[in-house]
């Protein structure tokens, strides 16, 4: 347990002394700000349109404007978990300082928890910075808070499982680049797949829809809490690192 | 205190380590000495549990590197041919992170970050990122860490690679201090390293033991017959090279005569004596009579090339004895 934290504290001091953490942050800052922005910005000409017509439509805050940014967020991970994960491993090997790592009184499944939770921290703190926005809007309205809260979880659930394949491809390279991009293959396959179930609806394609993770983020996003979407979530992050535990073991056999 | 029987190492096709056994006894510096690719660094993270063995057995302070390996780590210290480090950390900042890797905590971990970085002479760069220092000074930060949790053995491979002749005697020193509380064993390829530290030296090449034997003995074994290097010059530009070779063979005791180097009249010589004669001063007296100006005169240093020669030249002979 000690270990995981010395490995997570680590980990996170990497991140933040490279400049890889604070471009993240003003990514996220500065994408998030601008689908905030356009967000309510229609909200709000909608209200305006409305009132020239003179009806008043129930205008609801939370589904005219958080469901579709946390499906923004949603999207934004899928972009931003290979490069957090790309370093993982990959540098580790290429320095060499897997070496020191593995030849330390350490268990690899310690590493590799430590390595994931220091990920999944920074991935938490690029949600920070997008919940900053959200904040504004309970200065000027009252949205339910429960649905973001759901939203959230359901964002962090869906960036712990793409850090975890992230993890899993950072361990079979040396090359950070070809972690990244592998790694981000992954991630917009897996949010694809949904697609086919707009046209096909055999097994074949709920399989597809279900292995999707942009299937299993929507409930969360409408602030609804399915123990199915969370147990695919922690189910998925289990396979991540148990994959990654298995490809880190078979270095040793195959250095 | 490290007990190898019959380690195997394959990597797919290449067997790079082939049915190895010694023993090190406690206390003592053990010198791993083999060409490139002899099968020294797998050895070495057989020994440190970061590779497991394909066959064979190898035991650390008394733990099996492949069924206790939690505790075998905690009792080595291993520093790779390439320092593990952070470029991002400071160098206290990386010691304090190895140190609770290795499992030291609060006082402690303090007082042996302290410690280390005194022996290593890094305490002047404590504060410094790991990525700005010199080569030099990344060595010895390895070296930090490999010490840090006080092991009882000493992993070291190459310890000396890449560094100034100045920084290489400052690491054999540090070394050779670590001794004693230490069980040491370094790898190396360049045989004087071996010479000034080891007391005992375990030849590999090509995956196979050649030897083990302690330093005095190996060197008597592959020197049985003294050779000097000799560089003269003639007085006035007439000297020619079969002519001066002619005359040094006559001389008592000399077996051979080689020339090396010829170059504006000035010649060098490897001079083999016969066995268990000194020649040296012979030599001298008869390049003195001869009127030749003496550049220098030296035992020749035997490098590790030749050392192999000698003592694979050994096997290969008994080994193919049929050829003849």
């Amino acid at each position: 347990m000690r270990n995981i934290w010395t490995i997570w504290r680590k980990e996170l001091k990497i991140y933040f002394v490279s400049p890889i953490a604070y471009h993240l942050l003003a990514f996220t800052a500065v994408v998030f700000g601008f689908f905030f922005t356009v967000a309510t910005a229609i909200f709000v000409s909608r209200g305006m349109q409305s009132m020239r017509m003179g009806t008043m439509m129930p205008m609801d805050v939370n589904e005219w404007v958080i469901r579709p940014l946390l499906m923004n967020i949603s999207v934004i991970g899928l972009f931003v978990t290979p490069m957090i994960s790309m370093r993982l491993f990959a540098e580790e090997k290429f320095a060499g300082t897997i070496e020191l790592l593995m030849t330390s009184p350490v268990r690899d499944l310690e590493v590799i928890l430590g390595k994931w939770l220091g990920a999944l921290t920074l991935y938490a703190s690029l949600l920070g910075v997008s919940a900053i926005n959200l904040a504004l809007l309970f200065f000027y309205g009252q949205p339910d808070w429960k649905p973001i809260l759901v939203g959230y979880l359901g964002l962090l659930l869906q960036g712990g499982c793409l850090l975890a394949i992230g993890a899993f491809i950072s361990t079979m390279t040396r090359n950070q680049i070809v972690a990244a991009l592998i790694t981000f293959d992954l991630c917009l396959l897996l949010w694809v797949f949904d697609w086919v179930s707009a046209y096909e609806f055999a097994g074949w394609a709920r399989v597809m829809s279900y292995i999707s993770v942009l299937t299993h983020f929507e409930p969360f996003a409408k602030g609804v809490l399915d123990s199915k979407d969370v147990l695919f979530y922690v189910t998925f992050i289990f396979l991540g690192l148990f994959l990654t535990a298995r490809s880190l073991e078979s270095l040793r056999w195959r250095a | 205190m490290i007990k190898v029987e019959g380690l195997s190492k394959r990597y797919g096709r290449t067997l790079a380590v082939d049915n190895i056994s010694f023993e090190v006894q406690k206390g003592q510096i053990v010198g791993f000495l083999g060409p490139n690719g002899a099968g020294k660094t797998t050895t070495m993270r057989i020994l440190t549990c970061f590779l497991p063995p394909t066959a064979g057995t190898a035991q650390v302070a008394g733990y099996d590197v492949v069924n206790q390996p939690l505790e075998v780590k905690k009792r080595v210290g291993y520093l790779p041919e390439n320092p593990p480090l952070y470029p991002e950390q400071d160098v206290e900042g990386y010691l304090t992170f190895v140190g609770k890797l290795k499992g030291l905590r609060s006082a402690e971990l303090k007082a042996r970050i302290d410690e280390a970085c005194e022996r290593c002479a890094i305490a002047d760069v404590r504060k410094v990122i790991v990525g700005k220092l010199s080569k030099g000074y990344r060595q010895r930060v390895g070296l930090a860490q490999a010490i840090i949790h006080n092991p009882e053995v000493l992993v070291l491979d190459e310890p000396t690679s890449g560094l100034d002749p100045k920084q290489i005697i400052e690491t054999r020193t540090l070394i050779k201090n670590l001794a004693g509380e230490h069980t040491i064993i370094l790898s190396t390829h360049i045989l004087p390293a071996v010479e000034q530290v080891c007391e005992q030296v375990i030849v590999i090449d090509k995956g196979k033991l050649v030897t083990i034997d302690s330093l005095a003995n190996l060197t008597q074994r592959v020197q049985g017959a003294e050779a000097v290097v000799l560089e003269i010059e003639g007085r006035d530009d007439t000297l020619d090279a079969a002519q001066a070779q002619r005359r040094l063979e006559l001389i008592s005791g000399v077996s051979r005569v080689v020339l090396q180097e010829a170059a504006r009249g000035c010649f060098i010589f490897e001079v083999l004596g016969q066995a268990g004669r000194s020649i040296r001063a012979e030599v001298g007296r008869a390049v003195l009579d001869a009127g030749w100006r003496l550049h220098q005169l030296r035992p020749a240093a035997r490098n590790l090339e030749e050392v192999f020669l000698e003592l694979t030249k050994g096997e290969k002979e008994t080994g193919s004895g049929d050829d003849k």
